[in-house]
């Protein structure tokens, strides 16, 4: 330190770095303030179910998907967040709103695009589209640089496990029924067996307790409740259609 | 340069143990984790490099290496220079040879049990806060193991003012505790996975007000205090103003951690929390470049000696890239540049010149200067540091500047419309495909930096083992 002669704010400075006890709380303080700032009034902020009448929890073979799509980290390559810009809604539909995320526990925003947007992925192509899809990328995006999940093909998943999941998003606010929860194998394979019905009719044989079943649940329903949503309220209020925020 | 000058009244017997087996396993984690960036960078490049596997799929794997090269090799070699420059900034031992052994196995135990939890596929999907919640817990312990080493020996020292390097020491100790706590408060569904307490966008901004500042006070604030501790050291010169550490410390300290939400920019996030985010990160650069000039400007005088000195050109370019990503990142968080950077690999390439730039260099070039000294040989091979430099220099360029190319052609044409005012790239895979030369090109740069660290540590082992140690009795600088 070349400041021998030291006056004002200097000195006192020294004098704090004598203090280590001091000099720590005054750190802590500087670090906290920001932090509380941005992220307590979250809390008391409309972003949850109720600003997007509609949007519903996931369920029990969708959570199963959700868990598989963590797993493999298909959030590393994919985003779930469609931005309110012209060519982003042209190229995947509806930008996103606050509400849809209402149940996402963890959020799965993405940060990076090496793939396409998922957001509004559900009902965009057929199931059987991506059962062929995980199988082998290539056969139906000719280039895409995705890995084959065959593996989800041959693995199961276990509804237990999956109540599990359940039990603990129930406490981390998912209104989930204690009766949704004892029940949910049975609600699993009746909803597997459905997706299982289309892939046969498209020609593809498979069981409804494979992983790939609980994967297609869930691509299958992403953005979903949030188009109906927003396709409603757009209906109910003629002076929302179409806006953009800046 | 009061602190550092001649020793205090009695003889202290620092720990130099502990020392050693942090910088072992930094260069060893160093290796591993730009290993497995090479890897994902060839799956990018070429797809079936995963070998049909689950286990090494990019998803999979891009996890464990931001783990291993952030966690791993920087967390480590922060230790290793905190635990060397701190007993002799405090004239003090460590306060407990056990805790420092103790913090030394549990975090190496944490970083094994990444290693296998991540491939496994068992992730909680928060960017660098992947690792599921028994070893989360695992983190809490080993971390209060660490302050109460830390805070202790602060206790016990015999030097009363405390150096600015142990400010950012401080402040690295305590935001981390205070950032992976917040970030991982979960309830677990079975041993293996748990769900966050925070929904949607309250937990998308608890997680990037911990991602960004983990780059702040993990990958920054230690760095920094480093610098602070081993340039004046290395350059022989005394820190160039007082006044300026002062000033940047508070504001980078205060500033930093506002700036989250800018990862958040054209979400559903209320528009003030981005706005806050946006401003506070172009504030930033401020307090980021008063380190920049404050580290630059302690070489006035040795400038000359960057011409000779490897170790002394590897922390010139560890600060000029310190300026020129702490430049690059305010820029990005403008929401016009925003929309067109985000989702890109822009971002990939703003990291990287941050990460091999920064903190890989400013290592390399601390490892250098330690090596010698805690094993008392002189370096085997002085000439292949020189070369490791030159690698890492050339590596990063190609790497940064393949990924701005590649970032900007995605990015522009995600949004390209042709006359009709339709989209001009519909099919995305068309836009993937235009990628695969700068794919191929980056993963050129990252293999040739990841030479450069092989060169480092073959040299280190070499060095170590003695058998080089008659062939080059000058090979030690005589800084003081």
């Amino acid at each position: 330190m070349s400041e021998t002669n030291e006056t004002g704010y200097t000195a006192a400075h020294r004098k704090l770095e004598g203090k280590s006890a001091l000099f720590a709380v005054l750190t802590t303080v500087a670090i906290l303030i920001g932090g509380m700032v941005e992220i307590i009034p979250m809390f008391s902020t409309q972003t949850g179910p109720e600003t997007l009448p509609g949007v519903t929890p996931y369920t029990a073979l969708e959570v199963a998907g959700r868990d598989i799509y963590i797993r493999e980290g298909c959030y590393t390559c994919h985003s779930q967040m469609v931005r309110p810009m012209r060519a982003e809604i042209l190229r995947y539909g509806e930008w996103t709103r606050a509400g849809e995320y209402a149940y996402d526990h963890p959020f799965l925003l993405g940060s990076r695009r090496a793939g396409p947007d998922l957001q509004r992925v559900g009902g965009k192509y057929p199931d059987a589209w991506h059962y062929e899809h995980m199988r082998d990328p290539r056969s139906t995006s000719p280039g895409s640089v995705m890995p084959s999940y065959s593996w989800l093909h041959h693995d199961t998943y276990d509804p237990a496990d999956i109540q599990a999941s359940m039990r603990a998003l129930k406490k981390v606010g998912v209104p989930y029924t204690d009766d949704e929860i004892s029940s949910a194998p049975a609600a699993m394979a009746a909803e597997a067996q459905g997706i299982v019905g289309r892939l046969t009719q498209a020609g593809v044989s498979t069981e409804p307790d494979k992983e790939i079943v609980a994967v297609i649940a869930y691509l299958q329903r992403l953005g979903k409740d949030g188009r109906a949503a927003i396709a409603a309220r757009a209906t109910a209020t003629p002076a929302a259609t179409g806006a953009v925020a800046p | 340069m009061e602190y550092t000058g001649a020793s205090g009244q009695h003889e202290v017997q620092y720990d130099d143990a502990v020392v050693k087996l942090f910088l072992i396993a930094t260069v060893t984690w160093a290796v591993v984790g730009m290993l497995v960036g090479v890897w994902i960078a060839l799956e990018l490049a070429w797809w079936p490099a995963n070998l049909g596997l689950p286990w090494t799929t990019f998803g999979r794997l891009r996890p464990l290496h931001t783990n291993a090269v952030i966690f791993a090799f920087g967390g480590n070699i922060c230790f290793t220079g905190i635990y060397y420059s701190m007993q002799r900034l405090l004239k003090t031992r460590m306060f407990n040879d056990t805790l420092s052994r103790l913090h030394f196995w549990g975090w190496q135990s944490i970083i094994v049990a990444a290693a296998i939890t991540l491939p496994l596929g068992l992730t909680q999907s928060k960017e660098y806060a992947e690792l599921i919640w028994p070893i989360d817990l695992l983190i809490t312990v080993v971390w209060v193991i660490f302050a109460v080493n830390f805070f202790g020996t602060l206790y016990i020292r015999k030097v009363k003012h405390l150096y600015v390097a142990i400010w950012f020491y401080m402040s690295f100790v305590i935001t981390i505790a205070v950032l992976h706590i917040v970030n991982s408060l979960a309830v677990p569904a079975t041993l293996t996975r748990s769900y966050p307490i925070y929904a949607g966008l309250t937990d998308a901004l608890v997680q990037w007000w911990y991602g960004h500042n983990a780059v702040g006070f993990f990958l920054t604030t230690p760095f920094l205090g480093m610098m602070y501790y081993f340039l004046p050291k290395i350059a022989e010169r005394p820190v160039y103003s007082y006044r300026l550490s002062i000033v940047h410390f508070w504001a980078l300290v205060f500033l930093y951690i506002w700036a989250g939400p800018h990862h958040l920019l054209y979400s559903a996030l209320p528009e003030w929390a981005q706005t806050l985010g946006m401003v506070f990160s172009i504030m930033l650069l401020a307090p980021s470049w008063g380190g920049m000039l404050n580290g630059l400007l302690t070489l006035r005088g040795a400038w000359d000696r960057v011409r000779t000195d490897p170790i002394l050109k590897f922390l010139v370019v560890a600060i000029s890239f310190y300026g020129m990503s702490t430049f690059e990142g305010p820029m990005m968080s403008i929401r016009a540049v925003n929309s067109l950077s985000h989702f890109t690999n822009w971002t990939i390439g703003h990291v990287h010149s941050g990460a091999l730039g920064w903190v890989g260099m400013i290592s390399f070039g601390i490892l250098y200067w330690l090596v010698p000294r805690l094993w008392n040989k002189p370096l085997a091979y002085p000439a292949w540091a020189t070369t490791h430099f030159w690698l890492a220099t050339i590596g990063i360029v190609i790497y940064t500047v393949s990924m701005w190319a590649a970032g900007l052609t995605e990015g522009l044409e995600w949004r390209a419309f042709d006359d009709a005012g339709q989209l001009k790239y519909p099919n995305f895979v068309d836009i993937v495909h235009q990628l695969q030369p700068f794919y191929w090109l980056r993963l050129i740069g990252g293999a040739i930096y990841l030479i450069g660290a092989l060169m480092m540590a073959w040299n280190f082992i070499k060095t170590v083992s003695g058998s080089a140690a008659s062939r080059m009795p000058a090979a030690v600088p005589t800084a003081s």
